[in-house]
C-alpha cells in the first residue's frame, strides 16, 4: 500500500466554507461551513433532512456543492477526487457490500480497488480490530444487520485512511460493537487522523467527539466542545423541535 | 496506469466470481434467448427460404432483449447495499469503472451467443459455424455491451428502470443490430468471407466511437 506518511498539518483534513447545496427545489445545504482539525473528532448533529449525509457526499467527492470550496488535505475533492477518495475512508447507511460474496471476499475487492498490497495480512488485522475475523467466509447477506455494519466499518479503515467519515455508524450497534466503533473513531483522531461522524445521539457523540457541531437549516448554527453536553443539547433539542 | 488496469481487472473478477455464485445473468439470458428463438421456429413456416431470409434476425433479436435482461441486471447489483457508490469512493478513474463493468457485461453475453448459437442451429437447420462470423459476434457483442452499460447505469436510478433501460438502449443499437444481421445473414447462406466482413468496419467504427464516448459520458451519469 502507497505511504502517506504523517498527516499534512499546513492545512486542517477538512475545510467547508460556504457551501450550498439543492437537490431540485429542496435547498438542504445553504451556506455550511465547518473546520475539521487533525487530530481531531467532529460529530455533526441536526434533525432528519438537514443535510449530513449530503455533507458527508459532498466531502467524499461523490456530489460537488452548487457553490461554495471544499478542501480535503487542502485538495478539491472535484479536481483532486483519487487523491481525495485514497486519503478519506467513508462508512454510510448503505453497507456497501455485496451480499453474496463473502465478508473476505467484500474486503478483498475493496482492497484491489484501493491498490493495497498485502491484502490478506491487512484483512486479517481489520477483521481482528472489528471483531468479525470468525465471520470472514459468511456470505454478507446471511450476516445480522449489526456485523454487516462492522464489516462496512471494515471497508472503510481497510486503506488507513487519514480521515473518516462516518454517517450515523453507531445506528444498530449492540454493546460490544459500540465499544468497538469508540475504539476506533477515538483512536483515529488520537493518532492525528480526521474524523467527522454524523449521529441524532447527542450522549453518544460528547463523549466521543472534540467538537459537536448542530446543523439546522442548512448551515452550522452552533459548535460546541465535546464536554459542553448541557449547551449542545438546548441548542439541538431547539432544532429538532422547531419547524424545518 | 497500473491503478486502472487494476480497477478495471478487479470488477471483472469480483463479477466473474458473483455470476458463478448466483448464475442471474448467463442463466436468464440464455433461457431468454433460447425461448424467443423457439417460439419464432412454431411462429414461422420454417421452409429453407424462410429461414434465411429471418433466421439471423431472430438470433440478434434475441441477443439484444437477452442483453437488456442481462444489462438491467449487472447495474441492479450495484445498486443493491450501495455498491455502486462504493465502486465511486475508490480511486480509480470513473472510466475504468466503466470499463470493468462493460467488460463483465461483454464476457457474460458472449458466453451466453456460444451457449445459444448452437441451439439455434439446430432448430433452424442453418449450416455449422462460419469463421467470420465470430468477428462479427464479437465486435457486435461489444458495441452492445458499450452502449447497454452506460444506459444502465443512467437507467438504474429511475423508478421505471426496467422500462427506461429498452426505450434509452434500443435505438442506439439499431446499427449494430443491422451490421450483425446482415453479416451472419451472409454467412449462414454460403457466402465467402468477403461478403462477411463488408459490415467489420462499420461495427468497428461504432465500437470505437460508442466505448470512449460512453466511458467519458460515464463520469457525468454517475454524478450525484
Amino acid at each position: 500500500m502507497r505511504s502517506y506518511g504523517s498527516p499534512d498539518t499546513t492545512h486542517c483534513a477538512v475545510e467547508a466554507a460556504g457551501i450550498t447545496k439543492s437537490f431540485g427545489r429542496s435547498e438542504v445545504l445553504r451556506g455550511l461551513d465547518l473546520t475539521i482539525d487533525w487530530g481531531e473528532a467532529v460529530a455533526v448533529l441536526g434533525p432528519n433532512g438537514s443535510g449530513k449525509s449530503t455533507l458527508i457526499r459532498l466531502i467524499a467527492g461523490l456530489s460537488k456543492p452548487d457553490s461554495g470550496d471544499i478542501r480535503v488535505l487542502g485538495l478539491d475533492p472535484a479536481r483532486h477526487g483519487e487523491m481525495v477518495r485514497r486519503a478519506v475512508g467513508v462508512m454510510t447507511h448503505e453497507p456497501l457490500l455485496y451480499d453474496d460474496l463473502t465478508g473476505y471476499e467484500n474486503l478483498e475487492f475493496a482492497g484491489r480497488m484501493f491498490r493495497i498490497d498485502r491484502r490478506e495480512e491487512r484483512i486479517e488485522a481489520v477483521a481482528g480490530r472489528l471483531g468479525v475475523h470468525a465471520r470472514l467466509h459468511q456470505r454478507v447477506g446471511s450476516l445480522s444487520h449489526g456485523l454487516r455494519k462492522r464489516f462496512s466499518i471494515a471497508r472503510a479503515l481497510l486503506h488507513k485512511p487519514r480521515v473518516l467519515l462516518m454517517d450515523e455508524p453507531e445506528s444498530g450497534l449492540d454493546g460490544r460493537a459500540l465499544a468497538i466503533l469508540e475504539d476506533v473513531l477515538t483512536g483515529h483522531a488520537a493518532s492525528g487522523g480526521a474524523v467527522l461522524f454524523t449521529t441524532h445521539d447527542l450522549d453518544w457523540a460528547a463523549g466521543r467527539a472534540n467538537r459537536i457541531a448542530i446543523v439546522g437549516a442548512g448551515r452550522v448554527s452552533n459548535v460546541f466542545s465535546g464536554g459542553d453536553r448541557a449547551a449542545a443539547r438546548k441548542v439541538y433539542g431547539a432544532h429538532v423541535k422547531g419547524p424545518h | 496506469m497500473k491503478s486502472y488496469f487494476g480497477a478495471i481487472w478487479a470488477i471483472v473478477r469480483k463479477d466473474v466470481m458473483l455470476e458463478l455464485r448466483t448464475k442471474d445473468f448467463v442463466v436468464s439470458v440464455v433461457v431468454f434467448s433460447l425461448l424467443v428463438i423457439v417460439i419464432f421456429s412454431f411462429a414461422i413456416e420454417p421452409t429453407p427460404q424462410v429461414v434465411a431470409r429471418v433466421a439471423p434476425g431472430v438470433l440478434w433479436t434475441a441477443f439484444v432483449f437477452g442483453g437488456v435482461l442481462g444489462l438491467t441486471r449487472s447495474f441492479a447489483l450495484e445498486r443493491d447495499g450501495g455498491n455502486l457508490r462504493g465502486l465511486l469512493l475508490a480511486p480509480a478513474p470513473r472510466d475504468a469503472v466503466y470499463v470493468g463493468k462493460m467488460l463483465a457485461s461483454f464476457l457474460f453475453m458472449m458466453l451466453v451467443e456460444l451457449l445459444v448459437f448452437p441451439a439455434f442451429v439446430v432448430i433452424f437447420d442453418l449450416p455449422l459455424l462460419h469463421p467470420a462470423l465470430i468477428l462479427v459476434a464479437v465486435l457486435a457483442t461489444l458495441g452492445i455491451s458499450a452502449v447497454g452499460t452506460l444506459f444502465s447505469a443512467m437507467a438504474v436510478n429511475t423508478r421505471a428502470r426496467e422500462v427506461m433501460l429498452p426505450l434509452l438502449f434500443l435505438p442506439v443499437v439499431i446499427p449494430v443490430v443491422i451490421a450483425a444481421v446482415e453479416a451472419s445473414a451472409a454467412a449462414l447462406g454460403g457466402a465467402d468471407s468477403g461478403e462477411v466482413l463488408r459490415w467489420i468496419p462499420l461495427l468497428a467504427a461504432y465500437d470505437a466511437v460508442f466505448l470512449v464516448a460512453c466511458a467519458f459520458a460515464f463520469h457525468f451519469v454517475v454524478e450525484e
